[in-house]
């Protein structure tokens, strides 16, 4: 909400606080200032107040200010052709020191050009020579300094200038036309410089959604008093009650309805200084009627509407007009005054008549009795909304509108015969229309006071702060807030600009937060909670995902972190599934599921990431999500490895490093696996993964369950992406079956008695496993082979062909003491015997 | 004989002067004390020798053989540090030569900065608690005080699951960690429902907002909480932690300030602008010159909350926190694109 310092300065005295103190104030209290816009007033020189470190520039600044000297209010007398420019006009003006003579080619005056004198002067902003404002030709904000030149032969070296020129709008179409009494020769900055605050409104502050309701909060401050507008109204003619009655068919959507009559008015633009403050305010204005309701709303909080009370009678004919409020019938239709038809439903709540709807409640009016330009009499509607109604309402047709963003926060029953009157008020006073006496005011449903007890106990146990009651309904009545001091209790009303307050326990909090922002959060102390330590949980799943993260790393794998949505489209290149949870409002087509694979998120990284480096190992730990039917899904942990590319890094002396395959990643599981001490791990050929190679994929088990599997990527589905050539390795693990295995804590000693090595080379069949042959050989040596090293894998003429020789490392060692080569040979002789007998083992050499 | 020995001295001396490399060395050693040396000739022609004159050419010769192996022993030394000062010269690298690299593994940065955020909080006593992902309604507002139609649920755009038959409590994906806090809660008092014990907790993880993916909003986002409850817990004690966490995390001597603010399941509210960590309060682009960053927001857990949670809010009160790790980090590392975090492009995943 943006609120002109001029404007606020109508309730409170201000005058000793810079612009920025009063952001400040206003930020701190929860009404957060997001930008200062000058216009007019001058801006402050934060170089020169460097020396104190808090009065730094704490607030987006933006804007102008307005010399005092050189831009002042004038007066054109006459408008005189120019001799050499049919378009341009020289103006004879007077600035209050002298006169001037001012060429302009202002759309607005121009119909007055070789008029003669003018019978009533024109009261104009005028800039002199030297002057700084904004060019008004410019794209966007350009300063501009005023200098002397010559146009069409004419000396031009001052102006009068346009809205824009000043930074007041971006209007640029024709001279601002002050209003008749503003003063010649004033500084303009003295007459109408301004500040705007831009205040982002809490959902909770609706209240303050209006210039007395950011007063009031300043007013809050010590020794300031809030001065409420109460307007006094002349009265005249028949009373509106004996004109119009009202029915409301449910108080819980209508709380209460409001109108009032004024006659006679005369439409025609508002007082300039009204409009430039609506158009700081951000709202355009109409004309004297609808701007009167839009200011009187900015200015109060009750949103207002204006209804063409001549329209209103002639359709209840020779009746009584009667309004009727109702929720709206399924279907039903309503052209709003921006000249939409809109379909509506019953949660839309209308304003209407015997014959049918006249507008959306607290939202839009409707076109049929909107105030025109031939409008005469005005009935004027202020009523409460159920905020639930306002906001679907709002929502279900797009019609934010500054009605409904204060109705859809609650705008309390109390404020709307506040708010009749001041619309009225306003509505006499630039329209001449006579008010008509009284209001028709049906209230079936006034809210109950908040009423709150609080204690000394509570400020102290909540706040950490201690309080007398006294001191408490002190800091409470500067926000309106009525007091009453009982003997253990302090006894607060909430004030009827307030629908925020609860009751019981909730009302305490609401009570206390309002005790903590008069007295200021800052003023509240730091202590350290002195409440006892809670029992010690762990969270064991967290830590060890960590710990498995850390294993990771330390293997050189990147970790990501991918989106958890996806499309069963991308999905589908590594695995199809029927079932997924489907998002219902997806931001994106791409992003319309839940991943249920986390091996299709980081392809889709790597993918983009193949184009820039020469490897990639990447890991993500995360969830995937498997639907339950209208339930909460599943949401499994996975780790999901890929890997690609050289196995080292390339340098200036390294060229062709080796490419990574299958053994790089069994080599990373093992290792990571140890790190989680997992030891009874074995690896199985499998072919049960259709992503995966049929020949270069294996299974895991560990403590003899699966707990995933890893290979290399199928060249099927190596072709649905852009990988490049190299092989691509993938693992899959269900860490919460892998977390569910037990590890083994237990290490083994270091042997103190020397070792004997031996290389022993092996011819066997290519069917004969590698895993085969190992456990062989440790079965046979038992305790006495501590160390068995796979070292050369060989295939060729040497051993001849469907042949392998491997070639192996052992150690030897005995418990206890020396083992003796003779000792070593006979447990060698052992192993290559009982190789030769299961799997036709050879001893090569 | 004498003579002999003074002349064979002589003449090794002398060649050993032009000997300067190993090899050399070797080869006078050979020549001059070799097996078949004039030196040993001598020594091996002593038995020829009277009895008289044999102890006496005997020791001369020996004294020749001390004399020249400790000549050799010093040229050898010579050549030695020679030829080190020549290699030592002559052996240089071009050390501005790129170092060869290793593929090394890095944290994601998301993941770096959650662990600085919960390795501090746990040095203060709050425990790691995580929950589900995709939420209820319910949990993820209704109980945490927002009522549907809530006003307050314009802040948080949620993400709907397709379900069916959920009436008033559709499935979403959660829209802050805070749902944490109702599980946290029931789950403690669940061990002793008459008496709850206190809590002290960090809940973590990633969230969700239906918001559009841009360099400045994000689909999903991680947020750390800090949950607090028991029977003597203020505002002031809410204000000491917060100090006391944002010294660690930013440094010592940050200032913070405490705005009044609203979240529904808080009362009172506040944010909590931190003293600008990059320029040090002095105003930066970071900062937009305010000096002030915007980091957390806080307040006391709300009396409802307390209620929906087990814990009786006349007899119990907390506070909680939230922030939000990848701000942290786009704010200290002045990342322009909040849409790198989950982009994973290795040219930003590997600066941090």
């Amino acid at each position: 909400m943006k609120v002109p310092i001029s404007w606020l300065k109508d309730f409170i005295d201000l005058d000793d606080l810079s612009i920025e103190d009063i952001a400040r104030k206003l930020t701190l209290a929860g009404l957060e200032v997001d930008e200062i816009l000058y216009v007019g007033l001058s801006m402050p020189d934060h170089a020169a107040r460097g020396l104190h470190s808090s009065e730094k520039h704490e607030f987006k600044t933006g804007g102008i200010a307005w010399d005092r000297e050189k831009i002042v209010v004038a007066e054109i007398r006459e408008v005189k052709p120019h001799p050499n420019a049919d378009k341009l006009t020289l103006l004879d003006l007077f600035d209050g020191q002298q006169e001037q003579v001012v060429l302009t080619g202002a759309p607005n005056i121009f119909h007055l050009k070789g008029t003669g004198k003018l019978p009533k002067p024109i009261k104009v902003a005028y800039a002199k020579e030297g002057a700084t404002i904004y060019d008004g030709h410019a794209e966007g904000l350009v300063l501009m300094t005023l200098k002397r030149a010559k146009i069409r032969g004419v000396d031009s070296y001052s102006m009068v200038c346009s809205e824009k020129e000043l930074g007041i709008t971006g209007e640029h179409e024709g001279i601002i036309l002050l209003d008749d009494d503003a003063p010649v020769g004033m500084p303009l900055a003295d007459y109408m410089g301004d500040a705007v605050l831009d205040i982002s409104i809490l959902p909770n502050m609706g209240r303050n959604a209006n210039v007395v309701g950011v007063a009031r909060e300043l007013a809050a401050m010590p020794g300031r008093e809030l001065r409420k507008p109460e307007p006094k109204l002349n009265v005249s003619g028949q009373s509106v009650r004996e004109l119009v009655e009202i029915e409301i068919t449910d108080p819980k959507l209508n709380p209460r309805f409001v109108a009032g009559l004024i006659r006679d008015v005369e439409i025609k633009p508002s007082p300039y200084q009204i409009q430039r403050r609506l158009k700081l305010a951000g709202i355009r204005p109409i004309n004297n009627v609808v701007d009167a309701t839009n200011y009187a709303m900015l200015e109060y909080g009750e949103p207002l509407h204006a209804f063409d009370y001549d329209v209103l009678k002639k359709r209840a004919g020779k009746k009584k007009i009667k309004i009727i409020t109702r929720a709206a019938k399924d279907g039903e239709k309503l052209k709003t005054l921006d000249g939409h038809e809109r379909t509506l439903n019953p949660v839309n709540v209308l304003v209407a008549d015997e014959k049918g709807s006249l507008g959306l409640a607290g939202v839009m009016g409707g076109e049929e009795s909107e105030v025109g330009d031939k409008t005469r009499n005005i009935l004027l509607e202020g009523a409460a909304w159920n905020y639930i109604n306002i906001r679907r309402t709002a929502k279900q047709h797009n019609l934010p509108s500054e009605a409904s963003f204060r109705f859809s926060r609650g705008v309390h029953p109390a404020m709307a015969e506040g708010g009749v009157h001041l619309g009225l008020k306003y509505m006499a006073e630039w329209s001449g229309g006579a008010v008509a006496p009284d209001l028709v005011d049906v209230y079936p449903l006034p809210p109950k006071d908040a009423v709150v007890d609080i204690t000394v106990r509570d400020i102290h146990r909540w706040l950490g702060i201690d309080l007398t009651l006294e001191r408490a309904a002190e800091l409470l009545s500067r926000l309106e807030f009525k007091c009453e001091v009982k003997v253990e209790t302090l006894r607060v009303t909430a004030p009827d600009h307030r629908m925020d307050i609860g009751e019981g326990i909730v009302g305490m909090a609401d009570v206390l937060e309002e005790v903590a922002r008069s007295y200021g959060y800052d003023n509240i102390p730091t202590t350290n909670m002195a409440d006892a330590l809670p029992p010690q949980v762990g969270n064991p799943v967290h830590e060890w995902e960590e710990t498995l993260r850390d294993q990771l790393v330390a293997l050189g794998l990147q970790e990501v972190v991918t989106y958890r949505m996806t499309t069963p489209e991308k999905e589908s290149r590594i695995v199809k599934y029927d079932e997924y949870v489907r998002i219902a409002n997806p931001i994106t087509p791409e992003k319309n599921v839940l991943r249920r694979s986390l091996i299709a998120s980081v392809f889709d990284s790597l993918e983009k990431n193949i184009r820039y480096n020469e490897a990639f190992s990447f890991f993500e730990i995360g969830p995937i999500f498997e639907p339950v039917k209208n339930d909460l899904p599943r949401e499994p942990r996975r780790l999901v490895i890929v890997m690609t590319g050289f196995r080292e890094a390339t340098a200036w002396d390294v060229k062709e490093p080796a490419k990574l395959d299958f053994f790089d990643m069994k080599g990373r599981i093992e290792l990571m696996l140890g790190g989680l001490r997992l030891t009874k791990v074995s690896y199985a050929a499998t072919e049960s993964h259709a992503y995966l190679h049929p020949g270069k994929a294996a299974e895991v088990k560990a403590g003899g369950k699966a707990i995933g599997a890893f290979g290399e990527l199928h060249p099927l589905v190596r072709e649905q992406y852009e990988l490049g050539d190299l092989p691509v390795l993938v693992a899959d693990f269900d860490l919460d079956v892998m977390r569910s295995i037990p590890p083994a804590y237990e290490i083994k000693p270091i042997p103190e008695t020397p070792p004997i090595y031996e290389d022993i080379a092996l011819i066997v069949d290519e069917s004969v496993k590698a895993e085969t042959i190992e456990s062989l050989i440790r079965q046979t040596g038992g305790r006495s082979v501590t160390g068995v090293r796979l070292f050369d894998l060989y295939r060729g003429d040497q051993v001849g062909a469907g042949k392998k020789s491997l070639a192996y490392a052992l150690t030897y060692q005995a418990e206890d003491k020396t083992m003796t080569d003779a000792e070593a040979a006979a447990i060698r002789n052992k192993i290559v015997k009982r190789l030769e007998k299961e799997v036709g083992a050879k001893l090569r050499n | 004989m004498q003579d002999t020995l003074s002349e064979i001295e002589r003449a090794a001396l002398k060649s050993l002067e032009s000997v300067n490399d190993p090899s050399a060395l070797e080869a006078w050693r050979v020549a001059n004390l070799g097996r078949s040396s004039a030196l040993m000739n001598v020594f091996s022609g002593l038995g020829k020798l009277s009895k008289e004159e044999r102890p006496v050419i005997g020791a001369a010769a020996n004294r020749v053989k001390v004399a020249l192996e400790s000549a050799l022993e010093e040229r050898s030394r010579l050549v030695k540090a020679v030829a080190l000062a020549r290699s030592l010269e002559e052996d240089h690298i071009d050390v501005t030569l790129p170092g060869r690299r290793k593929h090394v593994g890095r944290l994601h940065p998301s993941t770096q900065q959650l662990r600085r955020v919960l390795d501090i909080l746990a040095e203060m006593g709050f425990q790691v608690f995580t929950s589900r992902e995709v939420e209820t309604d319910e949990y993820n507002f209704q109980l945490l005080n927002f009522p549907p139609h809530h006003p307050a649920r314009d802040m948080q755009d949620t993400l709907f699951i397709e379900a069916e038959g959920r009436g008033d409590n559709p499935i979403i994906m959660r829209t802050h960690t805070s749902p944490g806090q109702i599980h946290a809660m029931r789950q403690f008092a669940a061990t002793n429902p008459q008496d709850p014990p206190p809590i002290r907790i960090a809940l973590p993880g990633m969230c969700f907002r239906y918001e559009q993916i841009t360099v400045r909003s994000e689909v999903q986002f991680n947020q750390v909480e800090g949950l607090a409850v028991g029977k003597n817990i203020t505002f002031a004690d809410l204000k000491g932690t917060l100090t006391d966490f944002v010294r660690r995390m930013f440094g010592e001597g940050t200032r913070l300030r405490f705005r009044a603010s609203y979240f529904p399941f808080t009362e009172p509210s506040a944010e909590v602008d931190v003293e600008c960590f990059v320029c040090g309060g002095k105003g930066c682009q970071v900062c937009k010159n305010s000096g002030w960053l915007e980091i957390l927001g806080c307040g006391m857990v709300h009396p409802v909350v307390l209620q929906n949670g087990g814990y009786d809010p006349r007899v119990y009160s907390g506070y909680a926190w939230g922030m939000g790790p990848e701000r942290q980090l786009m704010l200290r590392h002045k990342v322009s694109d909040i849409r790198y975090f989950w982009g994973n492009d290795v040219r930003f995943l590997e600066q941090f």
